[in-house]
């Protein structure tokens, strides 16, 4: 049966906490999970108290600002600092987003942050990513052709067939939806999800790739599409505002177009 | 513990090449079962209301039989259909799942089978 209680060794517990500096003038309190491999402990939640006055606007900004003053073994992903790398998608204050361009200041009260929502823990924030990676391979996610290319130029594209990539090529493979996903959750083994969902469906409407047949062959399953009941969750928590639901929506609407 | 690869576990036994039939049929019942739940429904307390002789009499008129048929069908299709879906989603021990599946088609045709022989009964 699918599980609706964490498993016994995954149940979080009270942790430590560290309160805000002398002289804080605006503290906020930050409650983020922590897990560490090694210790052979259950998770915990540590409280955080962090003067936001001398502090970044965003979520990263206190969690850097946490790990070089408070706390160096706080653990989490992070790159480009502007929404653009998907690094550091984690849930905040209950739905997935991005920390570097999530604002403090739109939470009330303390910060939950956690990793993002059943996927295998590596450490603290840090999800293990391997099969969603590999569920992307899975799709093939590149330019499929039998024509050769011409001699001396790219591949061309009217405005209008481009136009159709616009809200697909934007996604950043964060995992924001598929991990909101509560069809994920329960089948992630043989559902592909609304984040490789979409990224499929970017190479389904290309004009330049000539493998759609094939493309949708692949995805006729009951599981790997049709886990899909369109809970919408993946379209509400996208930190880029992209639709993944309309894209499965309309392959779904392609795999129909075909039998009749 | 497995040693196999991401992409190979990803992979899996490969595509069914199958869904969208079953997903198709969803919609198609869903639509059919909206007029049909809405007659169905005004029809029952005129049932009720019309005494032995006088339900008899609304059976064995044509239109009823056929609605009702069409109702009986469309519901039960649906429901299978839906059936399946909580089942796959939520059984994941194989030989629980298959069992579940058999019986939930095998109590569909039962209750359809039951439910049109009893119109047919009465209409003939």
């Amino acid at each position: 049966m699918a599980e609706f209680r964490l498993p016994p060794n995954s149940r979080y517990k009270k942790g430590k906490s560290h309160p805000a500096p002398a002289g804080a003038q605006k503290a906020k309190t930050f409650q983020v999970y922590r897990y560490d491999p090694d210790s052979g402990e259950n998770p915990r939640v540590d409280s955080y108290e962090v003067d936001t006055a001398a502090c970044g606007p965003m979520v990263l900004d206190a969690l850097i600002k946490i790990k070089t003053e408070v706390d160096a073994g706080l653990t989490f992903r992070r790159s480009c600092r502007e929404g653009i790398c998907g690094s550091c998608a984690m849930n905040i204050d209950g739905t997935n987003t991005l920390a570097c361009i999530k604002p403090i200041a739109e939470v009330k009260g303390p910060i939950k942050v956690f990793p993002l929502p059943h996927m295998p823990v590596v450490k603290d924030l840090v999800p293990d990513l391997t099969h969603v990676y590999a569920q992307y391979a899975s799709i093939e996610p590149w330019l499929k052709t039998t024509t050769p290319p011409p001699g001396n130029r790219e591949r061309l594209q009217s405005p209008e067939e481009r136009a159709k990539l616009d809200g697909l090529y934007e996604c950043i493979l964060c995992f924001c939806c598929t991990t909101s996903c509560p069809s994920y959750w329960w089948n992630s083994d043989r559902y592909l999800g609304p984040a490789i969902l979409l990224q499929a469906y970017r190479w389904l409407v290309d004009s330049r790739d000539e493998a759609t047949g094939e493309r949708l062959d692949e995805l006729e399953d009951p599981f790997r599409l049709y886990r899909c009941h369109t809970i919408m969750n993946c379209t509400k928590t996208c930190p880029k505002g992209l639709n993944p639901a309309k894209a499965i929506a309309e392959t779904k609407k392609m795999m129909q177009a075909r039998r009749g | 513990m497995t040693l196999r690869s991401p992409l190979g576990r990803a992979r899996g036994l490969g595509s069914a090449k199958e869904g969208t039939h079953h997903w198709w049929m969803q919609r198609v019942t869903a639509v059919a079962l909206v007029p049909l739940m809405i007659l169905l429904v005004g029809f029952l307390p005129v049932a009720a209301a019309a005494g032995y002789n006088g339900f008899l009499q609304l059976m064995q008129d044509p239109i009823t039989a056929t609605v009702l048929t069409l109702a009986v069908i469309a519901g039960l299709y649906h429901m299978k259909l839906g059936l399946q879906v909580v089942i796959e989603d939520y059984v994941h021990h194989e030989g629980a799942k298959t069992i579940l599946l058999v019986l939930s088609a095998l109590g569909a045709s039962t209750i359809g089978a039951v439910s049109l022989v009893s119109i047919f009964m009465l209409a003939l």
